[in-house]
């Protein structure tokens, strides 16, 4: 969103609750300039004392379109985007359902009190669920406004026609009245129904595929300007007049104790204003952002260590969580008979795969601003689930959620539970305890360490193989170190409500995974176990969801095996899953099944895939061998096969994934560019998972605290060559009703796989343990050569 | 203590400790936006801006060291027009969540004035200490070949 953009609406934004809450005139464009600051809404005091943010009722048609008396149009939902430019996409779909040129529109999202709750981000959801109340209440918009013109110019629904917001009679197109003249700045007043908000819809059914024009289209994202020219306010942008800056000083050790806190190693440092500290949890506030950076490092606190071991050192990780004590273990599923499939099997292959905790680690470290004027609390923050911490931060404070708003604004990548959320607590509480605006910044050492992680975990398959060299029977058990898994922005689990002593009574139990393929494996056994650390609460090993949650550990293993397995069918590891995939179309699986077809076929078209069993006879001698893998998982709906083209140099171990082929079939394409840009950052996430990260930690802290403890992809990794194949593989691909899925993380799921299954491709070498750092390849390699 | 920066063509003065870091001067006294934190050890390029020609990390550049002229991203367009490198990242839609293009855009910069037509090689290279935590690297280095007047 561009800034001008920005500043109209948020300065706009006590108009804009007048407006939704009674009838009257918009007042849009208060001017700027009388505007305190930039984030400042000059609101009524007579306000303030039954709080200043209700929520926007989504069963008003006016809380989700305002049509201008320019004849442009707003859309307000209810999300956010971590960069994947889901509000284009929500442009296109609504402008399409309204029936107004796209450039005509704009979208506000995620700030609590002008927008309605659809969650923000998750679950890569936006177009798959929330695009459906967005295109129902876009159709019913356009309806009523056909009534309207009906009225004004005396002629039946029947024999008017739309476009570009201009309602024109048939029989002569000279009649004509715009969407601006019919309602331009009034309300429309018109009730919606729908037994929650995902279901939110009026009379008027959506259009048939075949007649949106936006959809399917790839215009630019409207973002993208202002973030290559510099003109873009980002939420670490927001400064507010009297606004601190605080900075965290954290346990230095897992588990410690706050003894005491010496103030006066601070107290005479430039620009001091405050040590805050309750329980363990303690920061600094100074007037200026470097005065706080060198306060928080000077400052003299006094930890006691913890009795017990919080945890075992990274190294050991793996032995650990072997020999723990499940905390959930649920019975296995259980298809067929495997254990008389594995007695009478031909051959038995068992494998074991390793997957170390991995963060979100964001490009900029959590942040948060909150102003406590007037009485009220609002938060600016770019957490994924601003609604969320809108409800979360009431709690924790105990405040009513009227008198508390979140201005979701654009940061760095989100991708599922990050420390924004315990950023934006921290800066909360803190500007309530100095009554005065306070901005929280964690530092780079914070976020490597503290930021949640995605759980660990160690997959163990056992898989039979028939004497016609089919798979007959899997054993599958996933174990997870997810004990205590944080939920979003909740006030009993986020880190400053954990450092005060704050705990829930029921843990989170945490979760495991099972594949997720649609092989025709006869005899199946598949468990799921969870296990935690010995700290489970104010831990740095925190667990929360990070970009699918578990399906990169889980595809990692699940279709790592389906690769040893071809390779001891002696069988084309693409022709082996394909002979697992009989088409049908009569159920839900079948419909599945008919598209997993659809994307490996197109995926191995787009490569020229030769078949040929693993590993390479014909590899090259030379220092630098090169294979090929192919793997393949859905999410939900969305289906995706990848193949990655490895060069693996025998001499240093590196691993270059040189080439990627992705088809990926998600239904209806709202926005094919940008898709493909999300897919390829989500295959690129992974195989930085795949090559780099591993949080590393003795028995008592995090040793990974910056890019160089921490490395990540680089530039010198970027692949030479991605072909992106967009499928639609479904059984009747014309139908009108073709459903939008989810495209934020599919394709992030099998690309481990898809690595060491090239990896095998070119050595002949199984890489069972993530990530395939060349230290790692390179023991691997000189083993199997010794 | 006073020191007068010269930034985007203007000269500014302002009164701080001479160590602080550049990085905050230009984000909190002059109220620029292009130059973002993102480690504060000179290891990831959020902050980067140039220098007398060259990239320069200025979370960890402190400001009374300051030589010469300083540009960040909000200086790169002229007379309203974009820089080429920026047109680039928006013809090729590079930014995910755009956090980190700050550092790309001012380190390619940097790169194709001392060298106008960098090999595949010399643009990993010479990128290699920018990190992308949306991974848009290979949409990043087609841009440069675009900006750059390569086929891409």
């Amino acid at each position: 969103m561009n800034i001008e953009k920005i500043l109209l609406e948020h300065s706009a934004t006590p108009s804009r609750r007048e407006f939704l809450k009674t009838s009257g005139m918009l007042v849009v464009g208060v001017s700027a300039a009388a505007v305190v600051g930039p984030f400042v809404a000059g609101a009524g005091a007579q306000d303030a004392a039954r709080g200043l943010y209700p929520d926007p009722d989504y069963h008003q048609l006016d809380s989700w379109i305002v049509i201008h008396e320019d004849n442009t149009a707003t859309f307000y939902v209810g999300k956010t985007d971590c960069g994947q430019g889901t509000g284009t996409a929500f442009r296109q779909m609504m402008s399409d359902e309204l029936d107004v040129a796209y450039d005509k529109t704009t979208c506000i999202m995620g700030t609590t009190d002008i927008t309605v709750d659809q969650g923000g981000s998750g679950g890569s959801d936006a177009i798959q669920t929330d695009g459906w109340p967005m295109r129902r209440v876009a159709a019913e918009a356009r309806r009523v406004l056909l009534e309207m013109a009906s009225q004004r110019l005396g002629v039946p629904v029947a024999g008017l026609a739309v476009s570009n917001a201009v309602i024109s009679v048939t029989a002569d197109p000279s009649k004509k009245v715009t969407y601006g003249e019919l309602i331009g700045g009034r309300k429309f007043n018109v009730a919606l129904t729908g037994a929650n908000i995902d279901a939110t819809t009026g009379i008027a059914k959506v259009k048939p595929v075949q007649e949106l024009r936006m959809v399917g289209q790839s215009p630019q994202r409207y973002d993208i300007p202002a973030k290559v020219d510099g003109s873009n306010k980002w939420a670490v942008d927001v400064k507010l007049p009297g606004m601190v800056h605080a900075r965290n000083v954290k346990p230095p050790v897992a588990g410690a104790k706050l003894v005491s806190i010496d103030e006066s190693s601070v107290r005479n440092l430039p620009g001091f204003v405050k040590v805050v500290s309750k329980g363990n949890y303690v920061a600094v506030v100074f007037e200026r952002e470097e005065q706080a950076i060198a306060g928080a490092r000077q400052l003299k606190v006094n930890w006691q260590k913890p009795a017990t071991q919080p945890f075992p050192k990274s190294d050991d990780l793996f032995t650990y969580m072997r020999g723990a004590m499940p905390t959930s273990k649920p019975a296995p599923t259980m298809i067929g008979n495997p254990d008389a499939a594995f007695a009478s099997a031909a051959k038995v292959v068992e494998a074991e795969y390793e997957v170390p905790f991995q963060g979100h680690t964001a490009i900029g470290p959590a942040h948060a601003t909150a102003d406590p004027s007037n009485g009220q609390l609002t938060i600016y923050s770019n957490d994924m689930k601003s609604y969320g911490m809108r409800n979360g931060v009431a709690q924790f404070l105990g405040m009513p959620r009227e008198r508390v708003r979140v201005v979701w604004m654009d940061g760095p990548q989100g991708y599922g539970r990050t420390a924004a959320d315990d950023a934006g607590f921290e800066a909360a509480y803190l500007a309530t305890e100095l009554a005065r605006p306070v901005r929280m910044q964690w530092m780079r050492s914070e976020e490597q360490a503290w930021d949640t992680k995605g759980p660990a975990f160690v997959v163990k398959i056992r898989g039979a193989l028939d004497a016609q060299g089919n798979l007959a029977a899997l054993d599958y058990t996933a174990r997870s170190c997810d004990y205590n898994h944080l939920g979003y922005n909740e006030p009993d689990t986020v880190l400053i409500a954990q450092l005060m002593g704050k705990r829930r009574a029921m843990p989170a139990a945490g979760n495991s995974a099972f594949p997720n393929e649609m092989y025709a494996i006869p005899h199946r056994r598949t468990a799921l176990e969870v296990v935690g650390l010995p700290l489970i609460w104010e831990t740095p090993l925190r667990t929360g969801n990070l970009r699918d949650p578990n399906g990169p550990q889980s595809t990692f293993a699940s279709e790592s095996f389906i690769d040893e397995m071809a390779a001891a069918a002696k069988a084309d590891p693409l022709e082996f899953r394909m002979r697992m995939l009989t088409a049908s179309t009569d159920d839900d699986n079948g419909f599945r099944r008919a598209r997993s077809i659809a994307v490996l076929k197109a995926a191995a078209e787009k490569y020229g895939w030769q078949p040929r069993p693993a590993p390479n006879a014909q590899r090259a001698r030379g220092d630098v061998l090169t294979g090929r893998g192919v793997s393949y998982t859905y999410r939900n709906q969305t289906i995706v096969a990848e193949i990655a083209e490895v060069e693996v140099n025998r001499r240093t171990g590196r691993v270059w994934v040189k080439r990627l082929v992705c088809a990926h079939d998600c239904g209806l394409v709202v926005n094919p560019e940008g898709l493909r840009r999300t897919i390829e950052g989500g295959m690129l996430h992974s195989i930085s998972r795949a090559l780099y990260e591993e949080v590393a930690f003795d028995t008592e802290k995090v040793l990974s605290v910056d890019w160089v403890s921490h490395p990540t992809l680089t530039h010198l990794d970027a692949p030479a060559q991605i072909d992106v194949v967009l499928v639609n593989g479904d059984p009747n691909p014309n139908r009108p009703d073709l459903p939008h899925y989810g495209a934020g993380e599919t394709s992030c799921k099998p690309m481990i796989a898809a690595v060491a299954n090239a990896i095998f491709d070119a050595t002949g070498v199984r890489m069972r343990r993530v990530p395939f750092r060349k230290e790692r390849v390179l023991a691997a390699l000189n083993a199997a050569n010794a | 203590m006073n020191i007068t920066l010269r930034v985007n063509g203007r000269a500014h003065t302002v009164d701080v400790e001479p160590a602080t870091p550049l990085l905050y001067i230009l984000r909190n006294d002059l109220g620029l936006q292009g130059p973002r934190f993102g480690c504060g050890l000179g290891q990831c390029g959020a902050c980067t801006v140039i220098v007398n020609g060259a990239a320069v990390r200025s979370c960890i550049t402190p400001t009374s060291s300051v030589r010469g002229d300083v540009t960040t991203l909000e200086g790169l367009s002229q007379n309203g027009r974009l820089h080429p490198l920026q047109q680039a990242w928006i013809d090729e839609q590079v930014p995910q969540c755009g956090f980190c293009q700050n550092g790309q855009i001012m380190t390619a910069k940097a790169m194709l004035d001392k060298n106008p037509r960098p090999t595949d090689d010399q643009i990993r290279q010479g990128m290699a200490g920018i990190l992308c935590r949306c991974m848009t690297y290979y949409r990043i280095q087609a841009a440069i070949k675009r900006a750059a007047g390569r086929n891409v």
